[in-house]
């Protein structure tokens, strides 16, 4: 089984802090994979990495067979991978409807910059595919409302709706259910993952409740210090005695089992 | 051989004028995020001051170093008045809108006190050249220099030492230095940012006014000489890094001193070079020589 | 609603057209005028819309104007038409060069690099004796299409051309406005690091603005210097820009229309305000500016588009 995404030797550094190293780790497709560690392990500069918001100071990112390594985020975007926030980051004067449009008119355009002249906003083709992934991430209901007036939950929505409007192969989700309540954070992943097995698209999501990681992923990467410490099947990363004591927190049992 | 010392010599006296008025516009700058557009009517309100401040003493028959003194003080005097009114008046009301709408704002104020300077002094212009003949001159070799830009020079290397003093060691520059380098967490940290924008504007306000009234006795003080002066001391905060006091100090330098060479060696450039060492610069470092870019966070 | 929008747009424009003959010289010449100036202030909407302004426009206005000038100058080349194409094309090339340097830059250093820019061209204009320093020169009487006409006939021909390349200007630029690269301007204003994560360069997106305003900006001055007869450097001063960001703010980016009649307003009012207060004219734009900033911040056509959407939530 060959990897959509193969990533080698990673390492960056800043200065002389090092804030990611030897991270190797192969993806295949349809995979979904959740990323965990505490605040500052790496995680996210993992990601950056791979959208091409950070160049690596060593390694390689391998997409489909292609080097990406260092690519500018927009051609790495054009590729097929696409990603969300932290933050989610909308056109927050911008209707939820005109928010979606833009980005299927923009993954829909031609290239170069005649393309983005010569491409309409609002083509029928972009029109019903900004309606469509409304429909996919259930948020139809607020289509005429401006963005920054969107209860947290559905701007999280709109956030990955727009990244997975351009039918990416990878998607990288930072942090899905940041500044979500505990009671939403369920109904929100599985409106999210839904949605994306639907378009068979391969996923890594940074996640903090393990519980959602648990649930939601087909294999987890553990992050401390900039690596990668475990990487496998959720129960049995999860139950790794370095894993508890270094990430999860949970309280290593010296005679009964870990319970994940 | 004379040239040489002629182009270093013109060109540190063209550097402390700039450096005099663009250090008040970088305050500003750094302090409040405001490019201040109206900084060119401080400048030329100061001229005008000196001119007529000039004038009275001229016909008072007082010394000359008094003569001087006045006209520092009105000047001063006029910048600090101007200051306050435009901080407390105006800018107040536009805090938090977008920096673009801030110039936009003090752009308009300039284009009101371009015609208020004509309502006051009308459309003739002054001179001021007393204190400049007073001062006298001094040979060097075959080369004469007036004693009065040797005293700007001295005034600018004052400036700049206060500045760094104050900056450094003294309990308001230190609260300075916390608003540059984090708005946001010196507020929270109890710093009266209020206060701070009001005393820093009234402050960077009589720089400007300073740098009128000492450059007035060099120039013919006329309508217009306010753009001027704001374009270029962009130029030199732009050449420097907005906001840094040691770049105004640097990109003064930088662009008095090519100046100077031009006008010597190629006077049709004049003022081609100016904006073309700044180009040049931004080419190299988009934010200047002293600051660097921010990395975008997400 | 858009198609009521366009109606009403081709009648005002068939009905400025054929009001031609019936209106006094004075009327057609500031006219004429006035739309030139309007193609400029289209450009500096294109731009801010994603919040950019430029204050220095001025510089392609009067690359414009100079490049028709001394086109018909050093070839004898009068035709009216072709001297406007090549005076817009000349400022469009200028703008590719200038974006390069300018487009990684936003807000202030956006403005103040583009003044800085127009600033070194007056100051080689003023200092370029073989072109008249700072009186500038004629303009040689423009032909079209073979005849020459002169007097009040070529005050009208000049006027109608002027009409014809706004009209096109403003359906192109409405054309634009629909494209995925003219709609990325909110965007880009609320939120760069979005769009690059969507696939496309800002940067890129940015500079294209910059060509299509240096190109509106340069058609604009291609036919004022054509209309007024006589170029000079004060085409590219800093109070020329700053008129043409006046009328930018005043009519607010909510419509192409608006560009045209605010210029219009503005060149009326400039007319007789300059005559009656010359002293106070600096005064009377910088007080309006304040006005419209502290209490419209959308221009004043943004007002239109209030009343409208009432009448619309009423009926």
């Amino acid at each position: 089984m060959s990897a959509i995404l193969a990533v080698s030797n990673l390492e960056k550094t800043f200065g002389s802090i090092v804030a990611a190293r030897d991270i190797n780790v192969e993806v295949p497709a349809e995979q979904t994979v959740g990323v965990i560690g505490a605040n500052g392990a790496g995680k996210t500069t993992f990601i950056n990495m791979i959208t091409g918001h950070l160049t690596p100071t060593k390694g390689s990112i391998r997409f489909e067979d292609r080097d990406i390594t260092g690519k500018p985020s927009r051609d790495i975007t054009r590729m097929g991978i696409s990603r969300s926030f932290q933050v989610a980051q909308v056109f927050p004067t911008l209707t939820v409807l005109d928010n979606m449009c833009i980005a299927a008119a923009i993954a829909r355009r031609r290239g170069g910059l005649f393309g983005a002249i010569s491409t309409p906003l609002r083509s029928p083709d972009a029109m019903a595919e900004a309606e469509a992934t409304l429909e996919l991430f259930q948020i139809g209901l607020y289509r005429h409302a401006p963005a920054d007036t969107l209860p947290q939950g559905i701007r999280k929505l709109l956030d990955i709706g727009m990244a997975v409007v351009g039918w990416p192969r990878l998607l990288l989700l930072d942090e899905p259910t940041s500044g979500i309540s505990i009671e939403e954070k369920f109904g929100l992943m599985s409106v999210v993952m839904t949605a994306l097995k639907s378009r068979k698209i391969t996923v890594l999501f940074v996640e903090h409740d393990m519980e959602i990681v648990a649930k939601f992923a087909e294999r987890v990467l553990a992050f401390y210090d900039g690596t990668v410490i475990a990487d496998g099947p959720p129960a049995e990363t999860l139950g790794q005695p370095r894993v508890q004591e270094l990430i999860t927190g949970v309280r290593v049992k010296p005679a009964g089992g870990a319970h994940a | 051989m004379l040239t040489t010392f002629a182009i270093v010599t013109d060109g540190l006296v063209y550097a402390a004028y700039l450096f005099i008025v663009a250090i008040g516009l970088t305050l500003i700058f750094g302090v409040m995020k405001i490019l201040n557009v109206a900084h060119g009517s401080f400048y030329a309100f100061g001229a005008y001051g000196a001119a007529t401040a000039v004038g009275i003493y001229a016909n008072s028959g007082l010394n000359a170093a008094l003569g001087f003194l006045f006209m520092i003080a009105l000047a001063m005097t006029i910048g600090i008045v101007m200051g306050i009114i435009l901080e407390r008046g105006l800018l107040r009301l536009v805090y938090g809108r977008d920096e673009v709408v801030v110039v936009l704002v003090t752009y308009a104020v300039f284009l009101i006190l371009e015609d208020v300077l004509r309502l006051i002094w009308g459309a003739q212009s002054y001179a001021a050249y007393q204190p400049m003949v007073a001062a006298g001159n001094i040979e060097v070799g075959d080369l004469v220099l007036s004693n009065y830009d040797l005293a700007l020079v001295a005034i600018a290397m004052l400036v700049a030492a206060l500045a760094w003093w104050a900056l450094k060691f003294t309990r308001y520059g230190r609260l300075l230095t916390t608003v540059i380098y984090d708005r946001e967490t010196a507020a929270a940290f109890g710093i009266n940012v209020t206060v701070v924008y009001t005393v820093t504007f009234i402050i960077g306000a009589a720089l400007g006014a300073v740098g009128g009234a000492v450059m007035a006795p060099k120039i013919s003080v006329t309508l217009g000489i306010g753009v001027e002066v704001i374009v270029l001391a962009f130029a030199v905060v732009a050449i420097g890094g907005m906001g840094s006091i040691e770049g105004a100090l640097i990109g003064a330098l930088i662009v008095g001193l090519c100046r100077a060479a031009a006008v010597h060696l190629a006077p049709q450039f004049e003022l081609f070079v100016i904006y073309g060492v700044m180009a040049v610069v931004l080419v190299v470092r988009p934010y200047g020589l002293f600051v660097r870019a921010q990395p975008r966070k997400i | 609603m858009a198609s009521r929008a366009h109606l009403v747009g081709a009648l005002l424009f068939l009905l400025a057209a054929a009001a031609a003959p019936v209106l006094p010289d004075w009327i057609v010449s500031l006219a004429t005028i006035a739309f030139a100036n309007a193609l400029v202030v289209l450009g500096l909407v294109v731009m801010w819309r994603a919040g950019l302004v430029s204050f220095g426009q001025a510089l392609y206005y009067c690359i414009g104007a100079y490049t028709v000038a001394l086109t018909a100058r050093w070839t004898g080349f009068t035709d009216a038409i072709g001297l406007v194409v090549i005076g817009g094309l000349a400022a469009g090339l200028v703008a590719v060069l200038v974006g390069f340097l300018i487009a990684r830059y936003r807000e202030i250093f956006f403005a103040m690099l583009s003044l800085a820019l127009s600033m070194i061209l007056y100051g080689v204009l003023v200092k370029s004796e073989s072109l008249g320093s700072s009186d500038g020169f004629s303009v040689a009487t423009p032909t079209l299409l073979g005849f020459a006409p002169h007097g009040e006939t070529l005050g009208h021909i000049l006027y109608w051309l002027t009409l014809a390349v706004c009209a096109i200007c403003a359906v192109l630029t409405a054309a634009y406005f629909r494209s995925v690269a003219g709609a990325l301007a909110t965007p880009i204003r609320d939120n760069e690091i979005r769009v690059e994560f969507l696939g496309v360069s800002v940067t890129g997106i940015v500079h294209l603005k910059v060509v299509v305003a240096g190109v509106l900006g340069g058609l604009g001055g291609a036919l004022a210097a054509l209309a007024i007869g006589h170029v000079d450097p004060n085409m590219a001063y800093w109070t020329t820009s700053g008129g043409f960001v006046f009328v930018t703010i005043l009519a607010g980016a909510g419509s192409i229309a608006a560009a045209f009649i605010g210029s219009l307003g503005f060149e009326a009012v400039r007319s007789i305000a300059v005559d009656a207060m010359p002293s106070l004219w600096q005064m009377t734009l910088g007080t309006v500016l304040l006005l419209t900033i502290l209490f419209l911040p959308d221009g004043l056509g943004s007002v239109v588009s209030r009343l409208r959407k009432r009448e619309g939530a009423a009926s």
